[in-house]
């Protein structure tokens, strides 16, 4: 009777061994979340879509036709052609470039600008946390539609060429999208800094470059990785904004949000769905799964955060 | 002056919380944590520090190791005033004085593998050779009683006297002169205890470290400790050698906490001192003797006069009027 118990909790122990690694942790718990992997899956298609998609594509983005112009969806061009001629799906794959460059690279810019300003505050506090924390306020106090149009119409009037917009939109999204991320960081380091490990960096008289970024920094990645993840979601949809208004991303350069902006007279609207159905479902479905993605990711890192 | 250095030296230690007043706010309720408390340690010594919770032994522990700032007083390593030193002459000194701290669950990274949190210090001071690393890392782990596979593991995988024995190891790799531990048994269920204080006092016979021991327990200190202070509401009430504490306590406190200490012998009768109520609020510490309050043998001259901190016999010091 005694023997059996004994090979289970064996067993038990050879697992736990393999899954010793932290993140081999998340993984699993990641695994396990369907809903989340629905938006990874979601979002992989998306990205292969945008990525690869062009090349099997027999038609140019700027490919204009006159003879072939807002031709409705058909076996030659499946989603149709626009005004001028040019095959819609190509466009939608080459637009699914520019949108999510400028989401991942937003992203990019305000998580390291947000945990690098959000990290010194919070560790240095005093007259560093001051002057951090005043201009993040009048940052997040500005409304942040109103200002990227100023800075959007700035930038026109400076006459950017066109390819060089896409970087300045995404610096223009990640000046909006810092404050609030430095703000969690900042939270989070004021938190972590009165832990007992982070005094006993003390104790040990380590550099603050090591307390920094062995000690401080691993501790605030989850929470980058997540809200990173859902920050690339409202970046999309702030650059599909500003280029609907022609402020973003502008022609002859495909956007999503410019593809739908192409669609804005009542003609279009009604008589030619295939211009702004699809930009608009690629915009749709990128987001819900960023979201999905991000949701699963925090409950598979941090279970106590948010536990169902 | 003949006599030898001692290895560290407290004098008249003070430690304000709350002293905050500044042009928008008024902030008269000053808490005295540590209220000018001196002692010396000698070399090799282990000192013992007693007190309730809230007497301020970890306050003082941290203010030693500058881990905390200090309102008044000096504290003297090797006759340096720790708290004078430059940054950087601060950071040469840090190996030498390491601290252990009360609970090993939040004393280390949950991020960081257990070798890179012992040999990290090594690392960052540059006093190990990167290749000897890994070897110094397992010479450690051996002293503590931890496995040599155990190295790559993170923290979540051990127990709690695991972790501490981690804790020492992290402090003990630096080879320190003076190590505070701040009541390093306290987190730890009875049976654990003895095994860390066992390697304790290994660690004080083999490697001629010199301890500062925070605890509330009397019989640990016992165990461990030369020379005793009784703290009470941040002020020192009794100090003296483990024997002279021991075998004739002067002060009622010490005798009341002496009496409380269990002994595993139901038949011997005991003389046991209760001490009625909690320990005042530190922000309002009763006039004269802080004591008085509670005191079995309490005068009126105990409520308006405090009673001086005077050495009765040779390095037996007590704060009561009637020692």
């Amino acid at each position: 009777m005694e023997n059996p118990p004994i090979t289970i909790a064996s067993k038990s122990k050879a697992e736990k061994r393999k899954k010793s690694s932290l993140w081999g942790q998340v993984l699993q718990r990641f695994l396990k979340k369907k809903i989340a992997l629905v938006g990874l899956g979601f979002l992989l298609f998306i990205f292969l879509f945008s990525l690869i998609g062009p090349f099997f594509s027999p038609y140019a983005t700027e490919g204009v036709n006159p003879t072939q112009i807002n031709l409705p969806p058909s076996s030659e061009h499946w989603l149709g052609t626009d005004k001028l001629g040019r095959d819609v799906l190509t466009r939608l794959m080459f637009a699914g470039r520019i949108s999510l460059t400028v989401g991942v690279g937003a992203m990019v810019l305000s998580v390291t600008f947000g945990a690098l300003l959000g990290i010194l505050a919070g560790y240095y506090k005093g007259i560093i946390d001051q002057i951090v924390m005043r201009i993040a306020d009048i940052l997040m106090t500005l409304p942040s539609l109103p200002l990227l149009f100023i800075m959007a119409a700035v930038m026109s009037e400076w006459k950017v060429p066109t390819e060089q917009r896409l970087y300045i939109v995404m610096l223009m999204l990640s000046l909006v999208g810092w404050p609030g991320l430095a703000r969690l960081v900042r939270s989070q380091v004021l938190s972590l800094r009165e832990r007992q490990f982070i005094q006993a960096t003390d104790a040990l008289g380590l550099r603050d470059h090591r307390k920094l970024l062995n000690h401080l920094l691993p501790n605030i990645v989850p929470l980058l990785i997540v809200s990173g993840t859902l920050s690339i979601g409202g970046a999309i949809l702030s650059e599909s904004v500003l280029s609907y208004f022609g402020l973003g991303v502008v022609p002859p350069t495909a956007s999503w949000g410019n593809m739908i902006n192409a669609a804005n007279s009542l003609i279009d609207f009604q008589k030619r769905p295939w211009l702004w159905i699809p930009p608009g479902i690629a915009i749709f479905l990128t987001v819900i799964s960023i979201n999905l993605l991000g949701d699963g990711l925090r409950d598979a890192i941090d279970p106590n955060m948010k536990r169902r | 002056m003949s006599k030898a250095l001692p290895l560290l030296e407290v004098k008249n230690l003070k430690k304000y919380y709350g002293d905050s007043s500044n042009l928008f706010r008024r902030n008269p309720e000053v808490v005295k944590a540590v209220d000018g408390v001196s002692f010396t340690i000698e070399k090799g010594e282990t000192f013992g520090l007693v007190g309730e919770s809230g007497s301020g032994k970890s306050t003082i522990g941290k203010s030693i190791l500058r881990l905390s700032s200090i309102t008044d007083g000096e504290v003297l390593y090797k006759g340096q005033n720790i708290h004078k030193l430059s940054k950087k002459d601060m950071r040469n000194l840090r190996p030498k004085l390491q601290f252990i701290f009360q609970d090993p669950y939040s004393s280390l990274n949950p991020r960081i593998r257990i070798g890179d949190a012992i040999g990290e210090a090594l690392i960052d001071h540059g006093l190990v050779d990167k290749s000897e690393i890994r070897e110094r890392v397992l010479e450690v782990l051996d002293i503590c009683g931890l496995a040599p596979y155990q190295i790559d593991r993170y923290p979540h995988e051990f127990s709690g006297g695991q972790r501490q024995r981690i804790g020492i190891a992290r402090a003990i790799i630096l080879n320190p002169d003076f190590i505070v531990a701040d009541e390093p048994v306290s987190a730890l269920d009875v049976s654990i205890q003895a095994q860390i204080i066992n390697l304790f006092s290994d660690l004080q016979k083999e490697r001629d470290i010199t301890f500062l021991f925070i605890s509330h327990d009397l019989s640990v200190v016992e165990h461990l400790c030369s020379k005793i202070g009784v703290l009470y509401l941040g002020t020192m009430m009794e100090l003296g050698s483990r024997d002279q504490l021991y075998g004739n306590p002067l002060h009622p406190y010490t005798k009341a906490l002496l009496s409380a200490v269990p002994v595993p012998d139901p038949t011997l009768k005991r003389e046991r001192i209760i001490i009625k109520g909690d320990i005042p609020n530190p922000a309002d510490p009763p006039k004269g003797c802080k004591f008085h309050t509670r005191c079995p043998i309490a005068t009126d001259m105990c409520r308006i006069e405090v009673p001086e901190f005077r050495e009765v016999e040779a390095n037996h010091f007590v704060a009561c009027h009637f020692a």
